[in-house]
């Protein structure tokens, strides 16, 4: 089966800034593909390509089998689109917006309804209400339903949770699920770490490049160093002392403990507790865990210059 | 106790008939991290440009920095940091043009400026970029210089509002190292967050539902109270209730 989306090395600068390099992915049909990074590493323009807004300087990418540059009229019909600034008509209803963007596409709101009815019916109160007025979740719940009126095979996503609280990231999520169970692909961008755990596989992106691809348990297999998690009363002063350790790679917080990676092959939790306690640290406890997705992010990026440097 | 830094009691503000803030009462003590997180539209907004003396509110007491919401914001704004993502620095200028024009604003001396806005720009090790327009450079750094910006002036007081939306989990964790040296030199911080690890990096947090503060404890004592593993459970069983904000 031929993939849903595929990139070849593409690449897309502007000015001096190096947006994308080579970039290269494949998206299996009725896949959920999330684009994980940070601010400026290249998601949205990857994303625009993919859209066919943007024409990239090299390198290809096809969409359901069609050249993103030759084949833009047809692509654009089949795919749906949600951009990370909210890009609907502010000064239009929730109704009048979904029935634009469904006669835009020759499409009737009624006949694809069953695809957006469970998002919609949490707006239908606020049917005729205007878009400007929507709460932040409201407006991107509406986005959503507007992307998906004319039924696309393939849903392009980007940052749909960015800004959004906990509550409503979760929500936001578990509808993704029911869309990719209807067999629609989606490739959904995000900052949070958290949400990589929810796609099937995902593309870690750091200025412009994709550092790694894999399942969400596939991907954590690259963080190789002993991993500990360090609890200790005054975090502050724990997180310094134990940067200083002489065998320490790095040291952060992470939520109630502090994750450090030792900078050897192998290394044992009970020789750093020991150092820790004759440092003052008395209460300090130390535990070897397996590493999480934003450990490994954290690792890659840190690497990565290094390995990339002659690249 | 250490004397409070902020200080509210019943704190009120409708806006018509919608009552956005609802009674609100809590205090910040001096040195404190504070975390104040809420659902979306559960009022967190309101509450801070209350407290940052924008916005007048409809009862209730509130006092900042020792001066009080309604008599005396010029005094408050005079004597607090605000960061933000939305609102920090101009991209059109470079680091030191906007060190010069929020110092100035803030009402330093052009030689006090001149001393403090250098030694900021080494301590950030800026001084190679000090020159190139704020738009070329990370977004990393740009967070790091608004916040110190946001500090030039000497405040006992720092309101962040979502400061680490949208970095990589590195530069995320730089800018708690710097939050930490700030409270190692007494400033008091007031910080709004979606990453709930971020809860946990905080002395006491408050979490608004439709108005209202509807928990408001150290994470442990949250997390023992909602018998829950994480700040997101604790929060998710807060928020998940919450009546309005969608809508």
């Amino acid at each position: 089966m031929s993939p849903a989306i595929q990139t070849e090395r593409l690449c897309k600068q502007f000015g001096t800034v190096e947006a994308l390099r080579e970039a290269s992915l494949s998206v299996a049909e009725a896949e959920l593909f999330g684009l994980i990074g940070a601010d400026g590493a290249g998601k949205t323009t990857l994303l625009r390509i993919l859209a066919t807004l943007l024409v990239p300087d090299s390198g290809k990418a096809t969409m359901l089998g069609l050249d993103t540059v030759a084949g833009y009229r047809e692509i654009r019909t089949r795919i749906g689109y949600m951009p990370g600034r909210f890009s609907l008509y502010q000064d239009l209803s929730v109704e009048e917006n979904l029935n634009f963007f469904a006669t835009v596409f020759g499409a009737t709101v009624e006949e694809n309804y069953n695809l957006i009815r469970d998002i919609y019916a949490q707006l239908e109160p606020f049917r005729k209400r205007r878009a400007g007025q929507l709460s932040g979740g409201m407006k991107q719940k509406l986005a959503l339903c507007c992307a998906l009126v004319h039924r696309p095979e393939l849903l392009l996503l980007d940052e749909p949770t960015t800004g959004v609280d906990a509550v409503s990231r979760q929500e936001f999520w578990q509808m993704l699920q029911r869309l990719k169970a209807q067999g629609i692909t989606i490739l959904v961008s995000t900052p949070y770490m958290d949400e990589a755990v929810l796609c099937d596989r995902v593309a870690f992106m750091q200025e412009g490049r994709i550092l790694a691809i894999d399942t969400p348990q596939g991907i954590t297999k690259l963080f190789t160093r002993p991993l500990f998690a360090v609890r200790g009363s005054d975090r502050h002063k724990l997180i310094a002392e134990l940067r200083s350790y002489e065998h320490a790679r790095s040291a952060y917080a992470f939520g109630n403990s502090v994750h450090y990676t030792d900078a050897r092959e192998t290394a044992d939790p009970s020789e750093l507790a020991s150092w820790l306690r004759s440092r003052g640290f008395d209460d300090a406890t130390v535990e070897r865990i397996a590493p999480g997705i934003e450990d490994t992010f954290m690792a890659l990026m840190e690497e990565k210059p290094k390995e990339l440097a002659d690249g | 106790m250490a004397e409070a830094v902020i200080q509210t009691e019943k704190l009120t503000r409708k806006f018509g008939s919608f009552t956005a803030v609802d009674e609100i009462s809590f205090s910040v003590a001096s040195g404190e991290i504070f975390g104040f997180l809420g659902a979306n539209g559960a009022g967190k907004t309101t509450a801070m440009k209350m407290l940052t003396g924008l916005l007048a509110p409809t009862s209730g007491e509130a006092t900042v920095a020792g001066f009080d919401v309604y008599r005396e914001t010029e005094s408050i704004r005079r004597n607090i940091g605000y960061m933000s993502q939305r609102f920090s620095l101009y991209d059109d200028l470079t680091p030191r043009e906007n060190i010069r024009f929020f110092g100035g604003i803030y009402g330093l001396g052009s030689s006090e400026l001149r001393e403090k806005g250098e030694r900021l720009l080494d301590s950030l090790d800026l001084q190679e970029s000090a020159d190139t327009r704020l738009a070329a450079l990370p977004l990393g750094w740009k967070q790091k210089l608004a916040f110190s910006v946001a500090l030039l002036h000497e405040p006992k007081l720092i309101f962040l509002d979502e400061p680490t939306g949208g970095v990589d989990p590195v530069t995320r964790r730089r800018f708690w190292d710097m939050i930490y040296d700030a409270t190692d030199r007494g400033v008091t911080v007031f910080v709004t967050t979606h990453y709930m690890d971020e809860a946990e990096y905080c002395d006491r947090v408050s979490i608004m539902v439709d108005g209202r503060i509807a928990a408001l404890d150290t994470p442990a004592m949250l997390k023992k109270q909602f018998a829950a593993e994480t700040m997101n459970e604790v929060f998710i069983q807060l928020a998940r209730p919450a009546k309005r904000g969608e809508g």
